[in-house]
């Protein structure tokens, strides 16, 4: 259901959907995520309200980002998915939709290097300033 | 006489060495006069890189890590972690292990609630109910110390059951527990919860809507002190909690009061499963069979639970081998840590310290 509300209004955004012990797994284009958020935040069919987590997965050949949205009051849940270039991870911040991002977005720029475009305030939050590389990266050397 | 004075906006630390941050937290504190401007919390003073040591570990030697995240709650970080194996590799856990993860929970629970009662108070400057609480809580460590040996860091849960069965004695003490808890908690109210100064520090003070609680992605009693009924348990059911007669607690107000009083009431609650559980519990098995090279197959999940703090989340990804591809905490104290700023705007810097503490934040779930 969710995943036919995504194709009625961004036709394009969907690349496939995948079941994840019983969530939906909706993979869809980095460009469109700003956009599906928004509907999905502000759709009252949908009313995902809830950002549960937001992580990223290095699996050596690109970047993948996961978002877990909930809808507190029906109790549905759906994940959406993205994949990004490893070599210029960059997608739009989803602060603007929901508050709760700012923490989780900087948390995954501080450890695997994903730029959110548009976040108020992407700094590290866990590693000094000063610290150098992305230690959830698999190529990341651990320093002595 | 003029009606303007002018003043210079202040910057100060509170932290990271400082009782109310409870752990090692800098808050920089802007102010104008007394008033507070903004707040930015600064964290990662603990910060052990768990998610990249996972990926260095087997599946089992990671079990004594999860203790080592919300150290108020072990028995939790344990539960969230195992069950995210259990789901991903469909292991079955014998119904007698399940009563005993419940009753460890549920334990767990009410000795991290009773942190928060002894050190909300002694943010707020009550040093004496800090003393009753924590004389109630060393009883469920000793239960902890009977089942497991250890009183902080459990390791106690395995995938398929948990490591070791209930001692004799245990029920017993167990329920001499509950009863002295229940007959204590009415003293906490005379004592500390019906105090005029506590009131007046902690009423209408630090509120946080349910639609910003919502958006701020709050969880747990954070959450539920402003009126939405949200608790894991009940909303994404594991373990065994359909069993038992139990409310999930809400209080609708959202200041410092109402969380503070989710909490207190959660101790009851959760009093009650245990006992139910202690009285239903049957024998059997406490861990089905897993080989000694243990392996999850490839996949991947997300579980949650409802720990102390809230909404405890684990992403694993296997790639069918001995060890995590990667594992991925949501922690709720980080999460909840970041409303802060919204929740303190505007209050004085006294107030500060009594909005933080409401959150019940631990330290070494925020960092990892």
């Amino acid at each position: 259901m969710t995943e036919k509300a995504i194709r009625d209004s961004f036709p394009d955004a969907v690349v496939e959907t995948t079941d994840v012990f019983g969530i939906p797994n909706i993979k869809i284009t980095p460009a469109s995520l700003l956009a599906v958020c928004e509907m999905l935040h502000a759709n009252p069919e949908m009313a995902f309200d809830y950002l549960a987590d937001i992580t990223a997965i290095d699996w050596q050949d690109r970047i993948e980002v996961v978002y877990q949205l909930t809808n507190l009051a029906k109790n549905v849940k759906v994940a959406l998915r993205v994949d990004l270039d490893r070599e210029t991870p960059e997608l739009d911040s989803v602060t603007s939709v929901w508050k709760g991002a700012n923490y989780q977005e900087r948390e995954v720029f501080d450890l695997m290097g994903v730029v959110f475009k548009g976040h108020p305030d992407l700094r590290r939050i866990l590693l000094p300033e000063d610290w150098e590389g992305y230690p959830l990266r698999k190529d990341y050397v651990i320093p002595d | 006489m003029s009606s303007r004075i002018r003043t210079d906006l202040i910057e100060i630390n509170m932290g990271p060495q400082h009782p109310s941050t409870h752990g090692v937290l800098r808050l920089g504190v802007t102010l104008d006069g007394e008033v507070v401007v903004e707040c930015q919390p600064d964290v990662g003073y603990l910060h052990r890189g768990i998610e990249k040591l996972a990926e260095m570990r087997t599946w089992i030697q990671f079990i004594p890590i999860t203790d080592r995240l919300d150290y108020l709650a072990s028995m939790l970080g344990n539960a969230a972690y195992v069950g995210a194996i259990e789901k991903l590799g469909q292991i079955e856990v014998p119904e007698r292990a399940e009563y005993i993860r419940i009753i460890m929970m549920e334990l767990q629970r009410v000795a991290s609630h009773l942190v928060f009662f002894g050190t909300m108070a002694l943010d707020l400057g009550a040093t004496t109910p800090f003393l009753y609480s924590f004389r109630e809580r060393e009883d469920v460590l000793d239960l902890f110390e009977m089942v497991c040996g250890a009183r902080l860091t459990y390791n106690y849960f395995r995938p398929g059951g948990v490591s070791r069965d209930l001692p004799a004695g245990f029920y017993a003490e167990a329920k001499a527990y509950i009863k002295k808890q229940r007959e204590k908690l009415p003293e906490y109210d005379d004592l500390f919860t019906n105090n005029q100064i506590f009131i007046a520090r902690t009423r209408n003070v630090g509120i946080i809507s349910a639609e910003d609680a919502v958006n701020y992605s709050l969880s747990g009693p954070s959450l539920r002190g402003s009126g939405v009924s949200y608790d894991v348990r009940t909303a994404d059911p594991y373990s065994i909690y359909d069993k038992f007669d139990w409310q999930v607690i809400t209080y609708p107000v959202g200041d410092v009061m109402s969380r503070f009083m989710v909490r207190t009431m959660e101790i009851r609650q959760s009093l009650n499963i245990v006992e139910q559980a202690l009285d239903a519990i049957p024998e059997g098995e406490l861990k089905c069979k897993t080989p000694p090279r243990f392996k999850v197959p490839a996949g991947e999940v997300y579980h949650h639970i409802e720990s102390a703090r809230g909404d405890l989340g684990v992403y694993l990804v296997s790639d069918g081998g001995e060890k995590p591809y990667r594992m991925k905490w949501r922690a709720p104290s980080f999460i909840n840590l970041g409303a802060l700023n919204s929740m303190v705007k505007g209050w004085k810097v006294a107030d500060v310290v009594a909005i933080l503490g409401s959150l019940d934040v631990v330290l070494g779930e925020v960092d990892r």
